[in-house]
């Protein structure tokens, strides 16, 4: 059932055909509401790269997506799942948060900068190591207990932001704004680069944090000790016990990072683009990187690709909405939907079919 | 005092039937030794087949057999995914809301151009609320009178059958073949196999009981509970009925009790709101919300009584060959 495929088959071309799969069954949606599925992605593509602002919004949502879909892909490598990464960005959020109210009046942005983000690293891996601890030492769920902590997370930023942080008089459940200096610059200079203009769209310098990020966890997870004591233990508990793996100390410290990289995914949408402490920051982020991880093989790379994906289907969908008033940006959650069924859940169904096809191709290592 | 009382249980009742259908069709699914994360989506799926068709039909009867319906066919769905081509039941499950948020939303709006919303729903489009006999004769009689009147009698059908289901489940899985074969795929599926019983189809049958609860669940919300679909209207509580089965270690009597439990911590949410209480000043309606969350996490952390999932939880069953 499982042969082994060739790495190009694996990585390539299955996600490939599970993509495909997946905006075929999108396509016979947006038919069946009674538009024109060509027309609609011709939009979503327009939308997404045709012209400087678009790209720019992409990429800022792909800047969340990455965070998340890492946050996710970490705890894959060792056998997790991390559905908890929208509550632990929330929680993030308020690191962020709290480290630019405190310090935007005294501090220049790259000095607060750095804060922040380690604040709301510290935050979201925090909301991260109960479940984890409970996980390892208890033997609860880690999957329902994250959701749980989803659930804790929005209860107690909702008290946190109409109790405490909300500014006296005000009516929306939102902190101050912060001041210049707690507020990340702009990516102007990196757009012109390439040629465009970068207009409204809010990219900032978290962006280039993502990509750190992505070549953080790839050295973590392919060249150091710990990121082999992880795929060893994701791979075989057993084994990794047999070989004096301590499945404890990986099992939290997995999720402290996993938890970590979810957490400075709020720099985004905190220190760069509405610059205060708002209701449901995080905004779906945390579950989308689900979808980015599962089309992304938990491979960094494969998370990039596929957080640009997402963050064209969030930009293109606003714009198709707005040409196609029929199709909402529901549409977006819908693919993200097909994208996780046809990556995840059903996996193992192109695979037997890819495997038949390509054998008369491929030589047979074993006799 | 005995007044307010009532009102908080009656809508103690009425706050606790979702959550009930939903988590003994997570009982069904689970004790077969499918996890399912997948309840919200098919409550959701439910509530607006119901809706729609409710709206369109102009009868509630029509609108419970689409939600019944819909939310079968996610529910074979997860199944195809888990069952037959053996992948993750967790992700799976995440599908299947991803699915359900988005396509309502989407065919809300397509459909009815009303911001995601379908059209509100006349009295004959609904379950009305069911008169129980006496009901009218006991209203004036004190203490007996509430209790009959207020709070047993005047509630939709699909109150009545969610409490009914509750017993029904009990001796379906504890005294019939069906729900010792049930019991056994998610406990032992080789030994199943072993006795000549198809573990696939057996589990076929429980992910399909699951879909017909979670869609009358959703025909309550839509149908009976309001008089419409609004997006996202199960609002966390496909979650909630997980944790409560949770919190029932799997059992359908005490999945009642837990169900009844987090809807009076609902009902006591909303009715606290804005309260201002003598010492601790104004109500912590959000701890009171969270607490259903937070229970279950003290539960499964193991700090009252381990909970025990069925054994075969979440692992496809591979036939030797």
């Amino acid at each position: 059932m499982n042969a082994q495929l060739p790495r190009w088959v694996d990585l390539g071309l299955i996600p490939l055909l599970n993509l495909a799969a997946a905006l075929l069954v999108a396509g016979l949606v947006v038919a069946l509401i009674g538009q024109s599925p060509l027309e609609a992605v011709r939009l979503i593509v327009q939308g997404a790269f045709g012209y400087g602002e678009g790209v720019g919004f992409t990429l800022f949502y792909a800047t969340n997506f990455i965070f998340t879909g890492l946050a996710v892909a970490v705890a894959f490598h060792a056998g997790l799942f991390n559905i908890g990464g929208e509550g632990q960005a929330y929680v993030g959020g308020l690191g962020v948060g709290l480290a630019c109210l405190a310090l935007d009046r005294w501090l220049p942005w790259w000095l607060i900068a750095p804060v922040a983000a380690l604040a709301g690293a510290a935050f979201g891996a925090a909301w991260a190591f109960l479940p984890a601890w409970f996980q390892a030492r208890r033997g609860s769920h880690i999957v329902i207990t994250t959701i749980m902590f989803n659930f804790l997370a929005a209860s107690l930023m909702v008290y946190l932001l109409v109790n405490v942080l909300k500014v006296e008089g005000a009516m929306a459940p939102e902190s101050r704004t912060f001041e210049q200096a707690g507020r990340l610059p702009r990516l102007d200079w990196l757009m012109s680069a390439l040629g465009y203009e970068q207009g409204g769209a809010p990219l900032n310098v978290s962006f280039l944090l993502a990509l750190a990020a992505c070549v953080f966890v790839w050295a973590l997870i392919w060249r150091t000790r710990l990121g082999y004591e992880i795929r060893t233990f994701g791979a075989n508990p057993t084994a990794a016990l047999y070989a004096g793996i301590d499945p404890v100390r990986v099992t939290v410290i997995t999720m402290l990072i996993s938890g970590g990289l979810a957490g400075l995914m709020a720099l985004n949408p905190v220190m760069g683009d509405q610059n205060r402490i708002f209701l449901d920051l995080a905004g779906g982020a945390g579950f989308v990187g689900i979808a980015v991880a599962l089309m992304g093989r938990a491979h960094p790379l494969g998370v990039l690709l596929a957080a640009v994906l997402f963050g064209a289907l969030y930009q293109g969908g606003a714009e198709l909405a707005f040409e196609m008033p029929q199709i909402t940006r529901d549409m977006v959650v819908v693919i993200q939907g097909l994208v996780v069924l046809f990556a995840g859940g059903l996996e193992f169904m192109f695979r037997p079919l890819v495997a038949r096809l390509l054998a008369p191709f491929l030589r047979r290592e074993e006799g | 005092m005995f007044d307010a009382a009532i009102l908080i249980l009656d809508s103690t009742v009425r706050l606790s039937t979702p959550l009930l259908l939903v988590c003994l069709a997570g009982l069904y699914s689970e004790r077969a030794g499918v996890i399912d994360i997948g309840l919200e989506g098919k409550l959701l799926a439910g509530a607006f087949a119901a809706a729609a068709a409710a709206a369109v039909f102009g009868s509630p009867w029509i609108g419970l057999a689409a939600a019944v319906g819909v939310s079968i066919a996610l529910a074979l769905l997860h199944g195809l995914a888990c069952i037959t081509f053996r992948g993750n039941q967790i992700v799976s499950g995440v599908a299947i809301n991803f699915l359900a948020a988005g396509l309502t939303a989407l065919l809300g709006q397509a459909w009815f151009s009303q911001g995601g919303r379908t059209p509100a729903l006349g009295p004959e489009q609904r379950f009305g609320e069911l008169s129980l006999p006496l009901a009218q004769t006991l209203a004036d009689v004190p203490v007996l009178g509430g209790i009959w009147s207020e709070l047993i009698s005047g509630h939709s059908i699909l109150v009545y059958l969610a409490f009914a289901m509750a017993p029904i489940t009990w001796w379906t899985l504890g005294r019939t073949r069906f729900g010792l074969r049930l019991r056994a795929v998610g406990e032992n599926p080789a030994a199943v196999d072993t006795a000549g019983i198809s573990v696939a189809r057996m589990r076929y049958l429980a992910v399909a009981c699951c879909g017909a609860l979670c869609g009358a669940a959703g025909a309550y919300l839509s149908t009976a509970q309001s008089a419409g679909f609004i997006k996202d209207m199960s609002a966390g509580k496909g979650f909630i009925a997980l944790a409560a089965l949770i919190f029932a270690k799997w059992r359908p009597i005490p999945a009642m009790f837990a169900c009844l439990l987090f809807g009076f911590l609902d009902a006591a949410a909303i009715r606290l709101q804005g309260v201002s209480l003598p010492v601790i000043g104004s109500a912590p309606v959000e701890l009171i919300q969270a607490l259903p969350y937070l229970l279950t996490v003290v539960l499964l952390a193991g700090f009252i009584g381990a909970a025990r999932p069925p054994r075969a939880g979440g692992v496809p069953y591979v036939k030797e060959r």
